[in-house]
C-alpha cells in the first residue's frame, strides 16, 4: 500500500481537518459555489411541491418495502442472476470483497482494470489492494480520474473533484499527463481525459462498476451515469465485475422509474441522466460484443448491523444522491475530506459508524447543528436528524451488554456523564437550584478567563451578580 | 459457514417488518397525464434537444437524403451500419455509390476492436422506442446492432419511429412487459455523453458519443 492510503480513523484529526478547510478561502469558495449550484438545480427540477411530496413518499415506501423483504430478495436476485449467467459472490468485509475481485483478476491474468464510478469500491479501498496485487486500477469517471491523478480521495459522492478549480486541474494534467501543455479550457481538459481513457478502455482486461439498483425479479443490474464511461467499463473489456452493498435491491422492475427520477433530480438536478444502463447477462451466443463473464460482488460491511435495528435500518433506504450533503451547512463549510470517511456529509455520519465502528466515528454525529435540511431534502425520507440523535446516544452512553452497534459507548466519559447528571439533578430540584444559583452569583469572580473550547470563539461565561429571583424580589 | 450464509442469517434474525406494497401505478395515474401522439413527439423533441441532441423530422421517402446531409454537414465520409436490418441495408445500397465508406459490424469485436475505437467516426442504429417525459431513446442492442455501436463512434445517429414514443419510462416498461424478459443490455439514452466534473462546467463528449442525432421518422412530413 502506498503511504497515501487513508486509513479510516475519522475521530483522529476531524477537528484539525475541518479547521484547515474553514481557514482556506479558496476551498470554501469551491464548496460554497458548488453547493449553491447543485441546490438551485435540484430546486428547479421540483417546481411542484405536491408532486415532490408524493414522489418522496412513494420513494420511501418502495425502499422500506424492499428492505423489509431484503433476505428473500437477495436470494431471489442471486437465483435470477445465476440463471442469466451472472456469477454472484458474497463478502462480509472489505478484505473479502478485495480477495474475490483480485482472485478473478489473477485467474484471467489481468493487468489493467478500468473502473466506472463506484463508491463501494472506494469503501473497500480496491485501488490500493489492486496495486499491491500488481493490477493497475484506473478510474475512468472524469472526476474520479482527476482525483486519482492527484493522489487524493473523492470529496463528494456524486462530484468527486468538486474541491478543485479548473486551474488546479489544468496544472495537474500538464504535470501528470504525458505530452499535455497547460490549458484551463474545460472542453480541452475533458478531451485530454477522453483521449487517455479511450485507449485504456480498448486495452483493459477487466471493467469494474458499481450498481445503482439491482432488480430481483429480472436479475438486472442498473447503472446511472452521464459520461459513458460506465457503459465502456461494462461493455468493452472481456470481464465485467460489479460491486454493490447488499441494500440496493428492489423486488420489481416497476420500482425503478420513481427511484431513478428521484435520484437524478435530487443529485444533479437532471430530469434523467444521459445513460441508464440495464445489464441482465453476459454476452449471449451470437452476440458480437459485451463481456463474456459478468460477476456481482454483494458486500455487507456493517450494513447487516444497521439492518438489525428497526430505527437504524432506515439508514439503508439511501439511494446515494448526495442531496443531504449539498444542503448541509456543515458539509458546505468543511468539505468532504475533513470527515475522513468514504461517505462524507449527513449520510456519511449515519452510515460510517456501521462500517467503521463507533470508536472510530464517535464525534461524527456531533458535527451537526441538527438544522434538519438533510432530512427535508432526502428523496426517500430518511430521518437523518433523528438518526444523528440516536448515534450520539449510542456513542456517549455508558457501555452496556448487547449493544446494537459496534463501539457503543466509545465516546463515554465518566466525568462528562457525571457533570450532566449533576446538572440535571440541580435543575430538577427547586431547592438545589436556589443554592446553586446563589453560589454562582456570590462566587462569579472564581470563573476562569479561559473555559476550554467555549472561549476559543466566545467571551467567557460569568454568572450574573444578581439572580433573576432576587431581581424580581427587589421589584416587589 | 460461508459469507453468504452468515450475511443471510444476520438479516433473517433481524426484526420482521410488514410494509405495504408500493402502488407505483396509482402514482403515475395521478401525476402524469398521457398526451396524444403530437404532444408526445413535441415533448420528446423539446427535452432531447435541451440535452444537446440534434433532431431531424424525416419520412420513409427522405430519411436517406437527410442522413446523407447530416454526414456531409459534419464532414463525415464513413459510417458503421448493420447489414442485418432494413435501414442498414438501405444505406448499404445507396451510400457506397455516393462515396460514403460503409463499415459493417459483421464480426465479434475482438477481431476489430482497435478499428472500432480509432477509425469508426459515426454509426447508425435504430431505437426500439422513446420516452416523451424525459426526451429519452430506448435502445435494446442485439446481434444485429451490438452494444458498442451506440457507444464508441463519436457521432451516433438514431432512427426513431415517432409512433413508438411512450409518455413515461413506467408506461414503456409496463406496456412492453419488460419484467417478463430483458435483453443482455437495455439502455436509456437521453443526449450525447457529457460531464460537469470540472468546476460544474458542462462539457459534451466525455467518453461516449460527442454528438447524438435523432432521425424522427413519421409517415408524412410535419
Amino acid at each position: 500500500m502506498s503511504e497515501h492510503t487513508l486509513h479510516f480513523k475519522p475521530a483522529e484529526g476531524f477537528r484539525a481537518r475541518s479547521k484547515a478547510v474553514v481557514d482556506n478561502p479558496f476551498l470554501r469558495q469551491s464548496f460554497r459555489g458548488a453547493m449553491d449550484f447543485l441546490m438551485s438545480k435540484r430546486a428547479a427540477q421540483f417546481p411542484d411541491a405536491e408532486e415532490l411530496a408524493s414522489l418522496r413518499t412513494l420513494g420511501e415506501s418502495i425502499r422500506q418495502y424492499n428492505l423489509a423483504k431484503l433476505p428473500t430478495l437477495l436470494e431471489q436476485l442471486e437465483a435470477n442472476l445465476t440463471r442469466n449467467g451472472i456469477q454472484v459472490h458474497w463478502a462480509e468485509t472489505p478484505e473479502e470483497a478485495n480477495a474475490i475481485i483480485l482472485g478473478i483478476c489473477q485467474r484471467i491474468g489481468a493487468e489493467l482494470m478500468v473502473k466506472g464510478k463506484s463508491m463501494v469500491s472506494e469503501e473497500i479501498e480496491l485501488n490500493h489492494a489492486a496495486e499491491a496485487a500488481g493490477v493497475a486500477a484506473l478510474e475512468s469517471d472524469m472526476g474520479e480520474y482527476i482525483v486519482q491523478l492527484a493522489d487524493e480521495k473523492p470529496s463528494h459522492i456524486i462530484m468527486p473533484a468538486i474541491h478543485k478549480t479548473k486551474e488546479e486541474i489544468a496544472r495537474l494534467f500538464a504535470d501528470k499527463v504525458e505530452g499535455v501543455d497547460y490549458t484551463d479550457n474545460v472542453d480541452a481538459l475533458i478531451q485530454i481525459g477522453r483521449n487517455v481513457l479511450r485507449q485504456k478502455f480498448l486495452e483493459a482486461d477487466i471493467g469494474l462498476s458499481g450498481v445503482n439498483f439491482a432488480v430481483a425479479e429480472t436479475g438486472t443490474l442498473c447503472l446511472v451515469e452521464n459520461e459513458g464511461n460506465g457503459r465502456m467499463c461494462t461493455t468493452a473489456p472481456p470481464v465485467h465485475i460489479a460491486i454493490t452493498g447488499i441494500e440496493k435491491i428492489v423486488e420489481k422492475l416497476e420500482h425503478i422509474p420513481p427511484l431513478l427520477s428521484l435520484l437524478t433530480r435530487s443529485a444533479t438536478g437532471q430530469n434523467i441522466s444521459t445513460y441508464f444502463n440495464m445489464i441482465s447477462s453476459p454476452r449471449q451466443p451470437g452476440e458480437k460484443d459485451g463481456p463474456a463473464e459478468v460477476h456481482l460482488v454483494l458486500l455487507d460491511n456493517g450494513r447487516s448491523q444497521a439492518y438489525a435495528d428497526e430505527q437504524l435500518r432506515k439508514t439503508l433506504q439511501c439511494i446515494r444522491c448526495g442531496a443531504c450533503m449539498n444542503h448541509c451547512p456543515v458539509y458546505t463549510r468543511i468539505g468532504g475530506h475533513a470527515y475522513g470517511t468514504t461517505y462524507p456529509g449527513p449520510i456519511g455520519k449515519i452510515i460510517s459508524p456501521h462500517m467503521l465502528g463507533l470508536d472510530a466515528t464517535s464525534s461524527m454525529a456531533t458535527a451537526s447543528s441538527l438544522c434538519g435540511a438533510c432530512g427535508e431534502v432526502c428523496p426517500v425520507k430518511i430521518p437523518i436528524p433523528e438518526l444523528l440523535m440516536r448515534l450520539r446516544e449510542e456513542a456517549f452512553t455508558a457501555p452496556h451488554a448487547n449493544p446494537s452497534m459496534l463501539g457503543q459507548g466509545a465516546g463515554y466519559s465518566w466525568l462528562m456523564t457525571s457533570v450532566w447528571k449533576g446538572w440535571a439533578a440541580v435543575y430538577r430540584s427547586p431547592s438545589l437550584y436556589a443554592v446553586a444559583t446563589w453560589l454562582g452569583s456570590r462566587f462569579a469572580w472564581l470563573m476562569p478567563a479561559k473555559q476550554g473550547a467555549w472561549t476559543s470563539v466566545r467571551v467567557p461565561l460569568k454568572p450574573a451578580p444578581k439572580r433573576l429571583r432576587d431581581m424580581l424580589k427587589d421589584r416587589g | 459457514m460461508s459469507a453468504r450464509d452468515r450475511i443471510l442469517n444476520k438479516l433473517k434474525a433481524a426484526p420482521r417488518q410488514d410494509k405495504a406494497v408500493p402502488d407505483v401505478a396509482a402514482w403515475y395515474a395521478m401525476h402524469r397525464t398521457p398526451e396524444d401522439k403530437a404532444g408526445k413527439v413535441q415533448r420528446f423533441r423539446q427535452c432531447i434537444e435541451l440535452a444537446h441532441a440534434e433532431v431531424h423530422a424525416v419520412t420513409p421517402a427522405d430519411w436517406l437524403t437527410t442522413l446523407r446531409e447530416v454526414l456531409r454537414s459534419k464532414g463525415l465520409d464513413k459510417i458503421l451500419v448493420s447489414e442485418e436490418t432494413t435501414h442498414g441495408c438501405a444505406v448499404l445500397d445507396e451510400f457506397p455509390r455516393q462515396g460514403v465508406d460503409c463499415q459493417v459490424y459483421d464480426m465479434a469485436i475482438e477481431a476489430w476492436k482497435t478499428e472500432m475505437f480509432n477509425a469508426t467516426p459515426a454509426s447508425l442504429t435504430a431505437a426500439r422506442a422513446a420516452i416523451a417525459e424525459t426526451g429519452t431513446l430506448i435502445l435494446w442492442p442485439d446481434a444485429a446492432e451490438p452494444r458498442l455501436m451506440s457507444l464508441v463512434p463519436p457521432v451516433h445517429i438514431v432512427l426513431l419511429d415517432a409512433s413508438r414514443i411512450y409518455n413515461t419510462f413506467y408506461e414503456a416498461m409496463h406496456s412492453e412487459g419488460w419484467k417478463d424478459g430483458l435483453p443482455t443490455n437495455a439502455l436509456l439514452v437521453s443526449g450525447p455523453s457529457k460531464t460537469a466534473d470540472i468546476q460544474q462546467t458542462l462539457a459534451y463528449g466525455a467518453h461516449g458519443p460527442k454528438e447524438l442525432v435523432v432521425l424522427l421518422l413519421t409517415e408524412d412530413a410535419q
